[in-house]
Formats: structure tokens, sequence, C-alpha cells
């Protein structure tokens, strides 16, 4: 992969040239969190750690039109924009990267395809806080899934090409980029260190599929499934979750019905709900075992690796404390306290 | 760097079908032939499915739902659907006459392995609404019949007028290279002809021989149990032993996660699973 130094007074400059590609977006804050937002690259925030929803949003928006059907037609409906995306870290480029073989596998997504064809994907180091666990997930590096990569060191970034995409980007940006010295690969070795020594945060996820296996039928779920509120926010802020819903909404101004796809959850409780009102998963722990069986057993048999990569958003989140890192612990008999803690104040 | 692909078909455009022909099969399931609207997709696609294979069927302003083809391959030209009335997209369904539109897409899933059974016996037990999907293996077989060995054909209903394809299993039932046998829970207006009681009984008719013999089972959840044991009984190994399952789907090709189990898609790695499947995925059936 070709790098090179970008100095710390072009990196404004240098944003501002992929603009060329499209629609500058990236993280700025949100109250107390981050949003990926279309603004000013001067109001980015380089040391935003987990935007509230991930940058799947892009790529299958949380609610879009996929079909129009008027005058006994139906015609395919896509809303493309070009646009550069940047600050994505390493996890969330390894969540795409799930989402990316999930949705080019058996049969491509043609809109996945169109927006991902159309977006300019500018990757961003970072530094861990006390929720972030890639390290554990092995999803703190990554080496494909961007055009473009920069990591940030202090007073200049190593700038990494990622695709040709990417180069044909920075064609005319080449007045901003050095040459890469010793003295910067010094820098990068010791950032390297630093950052991988920052993590406070661990998950022990060996031998997690049999662990999910032999705990079939434990209690766990039970005093999970009595604490979730089955709001869904687990599945929306999670990168890897894909699952959706189709429905038809008829237009009266334009005398024509739209098919729309939008975001959707396992824990709601019409999931598995069948016409006629059977539901295969009526009770909230048979949910929440799906969600995690699939998370960590299936994905592993199907891609070789679980799919969570670390990003600590349903630790954010997760308003009675259920994510994968208390939930990894219980299944490993740890002591873990907060759903735990709510099943006891309730059941006294 | 990812591996990028372009130029696909989009997969969720559907095709128009005409309704050529509906009547009704019992109170509230009602049999629908459709043909293609573009001639020349017709041969195509009615030509080239598998058995088991189902559609994602849609009213525009009403919605999408899958539904297994009763029909067969080996007859192409129309597809033929099984359908209950039970839900908004049915109740909608069920109000169209014929002339008028409903739009397909598929076929979708693994359908019946039928390169797998070849030279086998074929044991088929259906209940209710099971016997959709098992049609179209069944004519399939016949319609092929020196591919395969003895074929026995179990169906039960819950009364004669439940019987999903009376007369055409009455007509079935007087061919002489192929076993049918017809049963009915309770015959409440005592003109049933043929046996009374659960379909597990037809087995004393069964004749195959179970190391070679492909079993499938299609009907409501309680049968399934008791007609296994049956098939084990004779001898049929777990992964000759097929069923098919019904979940809530919306895209028909593994994206929307509304029809998984375990680590499977219901509606790409099924809706046929063989028994083994049943054993290792949890929640299947």
């Amino acid at each position: 992969m070709r790098v090179f130094k970008l100095k710390r007074e072009n990196f404004l400059p240098f944003l501002k040239g992929l603009e060329k590609f499209g629609e500058l977006w990236g993280p700025v804050k949100k109250g107390e969190n981050y949003v990926y937002a279309k603004e000013d690259p001067e109001k980015f925030e380089l040391k935003a750690l987990r935007t509230i929803i991930p940058a799947k949003k892009f790529f299958i928006p949380k609610n879009s039109t996929i079909l129009k059907f008027k005058n006994g037609e139906w015609k395919e409906h896509y809303e493309v924009r070009k646009r550069v995306i940047f600050g994505l870290h390493p996890c969330e480029l390894n969540g795409l990267n799930i989402y990316h073989r999930f949705y080019t596998r058996l049969y491509p997504d043609p809109y996945y395809l169109k927006a991902r064809e159309n977006t300019l994907i500018v990757g961003l180091s970072c530094m861990p806080d006390d929720k972030c666990f890639c390290f554990a997930t092995k999803t703190s590096t990554v080496d494909e899934g961007f055009d473009l990569f920069l990591t940030d060191l202090e007073d200049k970034f190593l700038l990494w090409i990622g695709s040709p995409k990417g180069e044909d980007a920075i064609r005319t940006l080449s007045e901003f980029l050095e040459e890469v010295s010793q003295k910067d690969i010094d820098d990068y070795i010791a950032w390297r260190k630093r950052r991988d020594r920052a993590f406070k945060l661990d998950i022990d996820l060996e031998g997690m599929p049999e662990i999910v296996t032999f705990s079939y039928d434990s209690p766990i779920w039970e005093k999970m499934g009595d604490a979730c509120l089955s709001c869904g926010t687990c599945t929306m802020v999670c990168p890897t979750c894909t699952c959706f819903d189709i429905d038809d909404e008829y237009d009266i101004r334009q005398d024509e019905m739209n098919r729309q796809r939008f975001w959707y959850s396992c824990v709601f409780r019409e999931y598995s709900m069948v016409a006629g009102g059977h539901n295969f998963r009526e009770a909230k722990s048979e949910r929440l075992k799906l969600w995690y069986t699939h998370k960590l057993v299936g994905f592993m048999s199907e891609y070789g690796s679980p799919a969570c990569v670390g990003c600590g958003r349903c630790i954010a989140s997760c308003p009675v404390g259920i994510n994968v890192l208390s939930v990894v612990k219980a299944l490993r008999k740890e002591k873990t306290d907060a759903f735990w803690k709510r099943v006891e104040v309730k059941n006294a | 760097m990812l591996e990028e692909k372009t130029g696909i078909e989009n997969p969720y455009v559907p095709e128009r079908a005409r309704i050529v022909r509906k009547y009704d099969l019992t109170r509230d399931v009602r049999f629908f032939q459709v043909r293609i609207c573009d001639s020349e997709k017709v041969f195509p696609m009615t030509s080239d499915y598998r058995p088991g294979q189902f559609m994602m069927i849609s009213i525009p302003n009403v919605g999408e739902a899958p539904f297994s083809i009763t029909s067969t391959p080996s007859r192409p030209g129309l597809f033929e659907f099984c359908i209950r009335k039970v839900g908004k997209l049915t109740s909608k369904l069920f109000e169209l006459k014929e002339n008028e539109f409903i739009w397909l897409r598929g076929p979708f899933g693994n359908g019946f392995p039928v390169d797998k059974m070849l030279g086998k016996d074929l044991l088929f037990v259906a209940g209710g609404l099971g016997a959709a999907p098992l049609r179209s293996l069944l004519l399939y077989a016949l319609d092929n019949r020196d591919l395969f060995g003895r074929i026995f054909y179990l169906h039960g209903a819950r009364t004669p007028e439940d019987m999903l394809f009376r007369e055409e299993f009455f007509r079935l039932k007087e061919r002489d290279d192929f076993e049918c046998y017809l049963t009915v829970d309770e015959d409440p207006s005592g003109v049933w002809p043929f046996d009374i009681g659960v379909v597990t009984n037809l087995f004393k008719y069964v004749k195959v021989n179970g190391k070679n013999t492909a079993a499938v089972v299609c009907g409501p959840p309680v049968m399934y149990k008791f007609v296994v044991e049956e098939f084990l009984k004779i001898g049929i190994p777990d992964d000759h032993i097929f069923m098919t399952l019904e979940r809530k789907m919306k895209c028909g090709m593994g994206k929307c996660g509304q029809c998984v189990v375990g680590h499977k898609y219901v509606c790409v790695d099924g809706p046929v699973f063989t028994l083994w499947d049943v054993k290792n995925i949890k929640g299947l059936i």
C-alpha cells in the first residue's frame, strides 16, 4: 500500500480538496455524542469516537424507497449522492467490511453497490476510550475497505491509499503530500505502541461459539429477557446489524406507491411473527438469544470471525446494560452487574 | 481491496403475472394458476426451478410474502399456488379475479435435493396445507417415474372438506405405479371411503427399503415429531428425512434476516432442511 505524509497545516485544504468527489461528511458533535453530518470540515471532530449511528446508514439508509409503482409498472428507485465520508475508525471499517461481504454475497444488493460506488471512504486513526475493545476483537487495524486512511500523528498525518478510487481522488492534491521519512516511520511505530497500550477494556472471545452452544438452555437468557426493553437500540447502533423490513406506502400526491425498506430489529416482538399470529420467538429471551447467537456463533461459521468489531456502541447505548461485554461475561459465568442488579431490584 | 460487483439485475423488481384460473380447494384455501406476462420469460421461469422452492408474491400497496410453488417444473407454462386466507396479503389475493395481475419474484430457496433422491424409494407425508409444496415434488416424481423407486404418498386432513386436491388425489389413487393413501382425523358427514385417523396410522401400508428411501414431510408443527418417529422406525437415515419449513420473509435472498434461525437463513439455506439440520440447529421446528 502506498503511504504519504500530510502535514498538519495541509490537512484542511487536503480534505476540502476531496470535495471534488462529492459532499463532505464527517463526525461532528451533537449534544454529548457525535454524528456523521454534512458540514464544513473545520467542524469535524478528529478525536470523535463512535458516532451514535454507524456509517452503515450511508449504504443502506434507515429508510429508503427501493421501488416505485405507477401506471401498472414497477420502477427501480435510487437516491444517488456522491459523498466523501471522513473519519471512519478501524472498527467502523471492519464493520463495513462485514456489511460488504453480506450485501454482495448470494444476491448482490444493487442499492448497496450503487451507494458504495458513489462513496469515497476516508478512514481515520483513533485513541480508545473506556468503551473501546476492538483490540480484543482483532479489529483495531484494517487493511481493506477504505479508499484513503489517515493516521493522526499529532503534527502530521500518514495517508494510506487503499483503492484506485482513492488514488484518483488525490491525483490533483499531490501538492499537499510528501514522501514518508524514517522519522515518520519511527513516530508511527511509537504511536502504534501507545495506541495498543491505551485499551482499558478487554473481552475474552476465545471459544465463544462453543460456549454459546453450551449455554443454549442457560437461565442467563431469561434474566436478560426480563431486563430487556425490546427497544431495538442495540440493533440500530450495531455496525454489523443488517436486518430490514419492507413495506408499501401510497403517496397520494404523486398517485404512486413506494416500496420502502427500513431498518428492523430482531428484538422487536413482531420480528418472527407470521400471518395468522404465530410467533416463533414470543419471549424476549428467545429474541436476545437469536441476536447473540447470530453475532457470536452464526457469523463465526459463515465468515470465520464473530460479527463484533468492538466499537462499544452497545455498551454506550443499551439503557439496561445488555451488551456484548456483559453477555459474554455472563456466559463465562463471570459476575456481571447491569442487568443482574436490575432483575434483582425488580423481583425484590 | 474489496471485490467490486457491477451490472447486476435488481432482484427486488417483481415480474408481472396474470391469474389465469382460480378455484377453492377448501373453505379457506384457494388454488391459483398464474402465467408470467412477459412471454419470453414464461418458459425459462416455469421450467427451471426445483420442487420445494417458493416465490415472493406481491400486490402493490398491500405487500409481499413467500408462498411455496405447488406446480412442478416438469409441466412448465404456469405457476400454481395453493393459498390459505390468513392475513392482509392473502385476503387481498382472494379478492382478485381471473385476468387480474399479481407480481412475482423468485423462485427462491434450496428446494428438495432431487438429484440426491434419484433411484431411491420416496415416502411423502403431508398434513393439511403441507400438501402444497409436496404436490410439486410428487408430480415431478410421477412425471419422471422411472428415475425413482417405489413411491408412497400419505396425506392427512382434519375432515374430508379440509383435504386439499381431494379430487386430484382420488384419481391418482387409481394409478398402479405408486401408492397413495388418504386419511381424515374425523368424518362428521360419514361419507369418507378411506382411512380415518391421524396420518401416522397410514404407515402400516408403507413398504420401503429404509436405507434407500428419501422421506419428505410437511404439515402443521405438531405433526413432525410423530411422523419423524415413524421414519426412524423404518430405518431412514437423518439426512434422508426432509422437511420444509415456514418463516416470515421479506426479501427471500438471505438479507432481511427475518427468517434467521441460529445461523441459517431459512430463505436461502432452506426452506428444505434434513432431520440432521433440525437436530443441530436449535429452534428450526
